[in-house]
């Protein structure tokens, strides 16, 4: 029998001291040793009812994953996480599961809840230090299915369809698949050797990536159909950038969130002029929102060097969607958060470059749609910020290229394709999940999403 | 990887290659361009599709070794690899009907300025051009636009060949002439076709421009080459190249070009430094 650890507070994580760190890009959180994971299982009452996995979009078995690392029987841990999630060292960094999981872990009601996502990391971690084990090629059934796009939900689909024994390909528009977990989320927070690590198990799996394709232009979905695919998987992301709209937005220095993290994560402008793609980071950088977006435009910009970096966010703090722990460690690294601020006008010099940011206070008022309570500008309150940088981290729409290259595909009034619970659109054999079905999510509800339609498509050509 | 097919040397510094891409060229038309890099780490370039040939899968570029990249991929050879090779991308140029039009090239907008008048004049347009460049070793693709033309004015900035002066000035003199036509393509600099579009815009005859900011993706994930386009913004890559030139804030986009020009020079100096003397002129 483990013993019990009745520690109030969860074992801590080990991670880059925070000076050190906002200098470089390396991960932030080391990860815990076996020590400190088998320390922080033996706090999991491995309760009978476990009320943390009615937090979790894929049911993980977390309490007896977890008894099986206070065991230190890390394989059991890591194959029983598997069942139900197919990219742990991703979830397990990047998951917010302090309103998954964690949120209704029974520890809660008085201390720290279990660190469910640092022992799922810790269990993905030491499974890859083993040598990931390839599990047999399932038989081929003879099927071709096609997959759309190479972010968490797209791999998920693939993977799931390949293991029944579909002849599966993903076509990618980039030149690197993984979708956000690749060219949005940074380096410092999901190394992008773990992304490879997935992407390359798919492929033992027998999944065929081709990236430089950007379907709806080189291929429609039709054309798919016509070269022998039998289903279509659509996993394109809401990878649209939104503006502002205020004046100034096309001034030199001034960056949708998008474009800021592509040339950094992608095109590994941390490392120019080593690599080729440049990135302009201003002495004074602002970046505008409060999601993951922006602390990681935020984050990313310290570590290019720039000296002040702030975060401008027209509500408060308790209403920022970001990650708790990103947000933490973003004020552990010196960004400077202005709430109830929102920018009204770009200011540029006569070449046309960013010099400054003009906002308004916000107060709040009652609740809108989403349930936060509205900010309101308070007449008057006009006040300029110095900046030479500006990151736009407002949010993302859906990209319309794939979409309107489609017939037949129904949309909902905001542009994303609408589905049944399974992922089914309303075209034959086509089927959609991830951000392009919910809107900017999670990386779980996508991959979720994309398991679910892997089943749902399993049923149709079963039947077929 | 992506196969070059051939490599012609068009004029010094300007380049042309044939690539092996069939499901491009499956797909490509006139006015579309493709992103290419060429080796891991390096850079996305967007270049135009200057021709393509659905039989054979490929694709012809022209390029000018401005930079680090565009030098670095002019040292490849026929035979070599590209890393990487998207396409077609942007939206395809159409013309309804047109009896009568006006292609203007300036440099290297000789080359994306081909495909859409050899597609006007296999249309039965009567396709008028003007074709121009710094100097007479600078000017390309001469024989191709002639072969889609009914008529063709040269000009070089030098008086090395045809008529001493800028495209610009023949434009001004064809609609001072009173000439009509049904479209007037512009593709060049945009200084030139900024310049091109004040001279055409009074006339009240379409105009036709083609721009270049820079990109990353070129699929509107970035938003990077963002323009102005009769007040609204446009993303180039998906609601271009092609736009009305009457209605283009060039000096938005000349100056957003401006972008990165201390990286760009510390990105040469290193290649160059790296490769030893500058070999860009042999
Ligand atoms: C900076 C950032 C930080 C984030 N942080 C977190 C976090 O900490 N935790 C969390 O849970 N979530 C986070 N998210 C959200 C999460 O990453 C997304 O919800 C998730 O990645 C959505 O997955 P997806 O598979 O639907 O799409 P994506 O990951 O967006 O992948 C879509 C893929 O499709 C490709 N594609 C698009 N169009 C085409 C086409 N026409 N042809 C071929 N391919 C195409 C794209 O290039 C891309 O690779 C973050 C998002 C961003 C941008
Ligand atoms: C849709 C589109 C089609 C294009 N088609 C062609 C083409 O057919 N042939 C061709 O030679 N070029 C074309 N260009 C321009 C080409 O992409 C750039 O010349 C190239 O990216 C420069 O890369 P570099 O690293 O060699 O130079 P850099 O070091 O990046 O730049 C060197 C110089 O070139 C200028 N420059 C940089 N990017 C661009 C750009 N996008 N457009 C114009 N000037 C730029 C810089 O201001 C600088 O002065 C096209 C651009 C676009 C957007
Ligand atoms: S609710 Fe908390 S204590 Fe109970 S099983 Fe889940 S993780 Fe363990
Ligand atoms: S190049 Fe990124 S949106 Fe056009």
């Amino acid at each position: 029998m483990p013993s019990i650890n009745r520690s109030k507070t969860k074992t801590p994580m080990p991670s880059q001291d925070a000076k050190l760190r906002s200098k470089n890009f390396n991960e932030v959180a080391l990860g815990y040793t076996e020590e400190d994971a088998i320390n922080e299982a033996q706090r999991c009452l491995n309760c009978k009812k476990p009320s943390c996995m009615e937090g979790c979009p894929v049911q993980v078995q977390i309490p007896r994953f977890i008894k099986h690392i206070a065991e230190k029987n890390f394989e059991s841990a890591i194959s029983v996480i598997k069942e139900t999630n197919s990219l742990p060292a991703v979830c397990g960094r990047v998951c917010p599961q302090e309103e998954q999981c964690e949120q209704k872990c029974v520890l809660a009601k008085r201390g720290d809840p279990v660190g469910i996502g640092r022992l799922e990391r810790f269990a993905a971690d030491w499974e890859r230090q083993q040598g990931v084990k390839i599990p047999d090629k399932a038989n081929p059934i003879g099927k071709k299915v096609a997959v759309i796009g190479s972010g968490p939900a797209g791999l998920t689909c693939a993977g799931d369809l390949a293991k029944l024994g579909y002849d599966v390909t993903v076509f990618e528009a980039f030149h690197e698949p993984g979708g956000v977990l690749i060219y949005g989320i940074p380096e410092f927070r999901l190394p992008k050797e773990i992304v490879k690590q997935e992407v390359d198990f798919l492929k033992k799996l027998g999944v065929k990536v081709q990236t430089d394709m950007v379907m709806g232009k080189v291929l429609t979905v039709d054309d798919i159909f016509e070269k022998g695919y039998e289903a279509v998987f659509i996993g394109t992301g809401a990878g649209l950038p939104k503006f502002m709209k205020i004046p100034g937005e096309n001034y030199l220095g001034v960056y949708s969130a998008n474009e800021f993290l592509t040339r950094i994560n992608l095109m590994k402008a941390y490392k120019f002029p080593e690599t080729d793609t440049p990135v302009k980071v201003g002495k004074k950088v602002a970046v505008v929102g409060g999601g993951n977006v922006a602390m990681d435009s935020a984050r990313s910009a310290l570590r290019m060097g720039a000296e002040e970096v702030y975060i401008v966010y027209r509500r408060s703090e308790s209403e920022m969607p970001a990650r708790k722990e990103e947000f933490e460690h973003a004020k552990e690294e010196g960004i400077i958060f202005k709430f109830l601020t929102n920018p009204t006008r770009i200011i540029g010099d006569e070449k046309g470059w960013v010099k400054g940011l003009e906002c308004i206070q916000m107060e709040l008022g009652e609740p809108d749609a989403s349930g936060r309570r509205r900010p309101v500008p308070i007449k008057g309150s006009e006040f300029t910020l110095d900046m030479d940088t500006v990151v736009i981290a407002i949010g993302t729409g859906p990209n319309p290229l794939l979409i309107e290259a489609t017939e037949g595909l129904k949309l909902n009034k905001y542009g994303y394709i609408e589905t049944d619970e399974d992922g089914r659109t309303s075209k034959e054999g086509v089927w959609a999940g991830g951000d392009i079905v919910t809107g900017s999510a999670t990386v779980i509800l996508a991959m979720g999403a994309g398991k679910k339609a892997a089943q749902s498509i399993h049923e149709y050509l079963q039947g077929k | 990887m992506f196969q070059i097919i051939d490599k012609k040397d068009l004029a010094p510094s300007i380049k042309q290659f044939v690539v092996d891409a069939p499901l491009v060229a499956q797909k490509a038309r006139p006015g579309q361009f493709i992103i290419l890099r060429i080796k891991e780490g390096g850079e996305r370039i967007p270049l135009t599709i200057a021709d393509y040939d659905t039989q054979k899968g490929t694709i012809t570029i022209v390029f000018q070794e401005v930079g680090k990249t565009t030098k670095e991929l002019g040292t490849l050879k026929a035979g070599d690899y590209l890393a990487d090779f998207v396409g077609p991308l942007g939206k395809a140029v159409e013309f309804s009907n047109h009896k009568k039009v006006l292609g203007i090239g300036g440099g290297l907008g000789v080359a994306p300025l081909y495909p859409k008048l050899k597609m006007l004049h296999e249309n039965g347009a009567e396709v008028i051009s003007i074709i121009g460049a710094k100097t007479a070793d600078m000017l390309i693709m001469e024989e191709e636009i002639k072969a889609v033309s009914d008529k063709t004015y040269v000009c070089t900035d030098d008086g090395s060949k045809g008529r001493h002066g800028f495209v610009t000035v023949v434009l001004k003199e064809l609609l001072e002439q009173g000439e009509k036509f049904d479209e007037i393509i512009i593709i060049g600099p945009p200084i030139l076709m900024k310049i091109g579009t004040e001279i055409a815009k009074p006339y009240n005859i379409p105009i036709m421009v083609s721009l270049n900011p820079i990109m990353i993706d070129g699929t509107g994930m970035c938003g990077g080459c963002r323009v102005t386009v009769g007040g609204e913004t446009k993303f180039v890559c998906v609601d271009g190249p092609a736009f009305d030139g009457s209605k283009v804030d060039f000096d938005e986009l000349m100056k957003r070009l401006q972008t990165y020009t201390s990286e760009e020079k510390l990105a040469l100096d290193k290649y160059h430094s790296e490769r030893g003397a500058c070999k860009c002129h042999q």
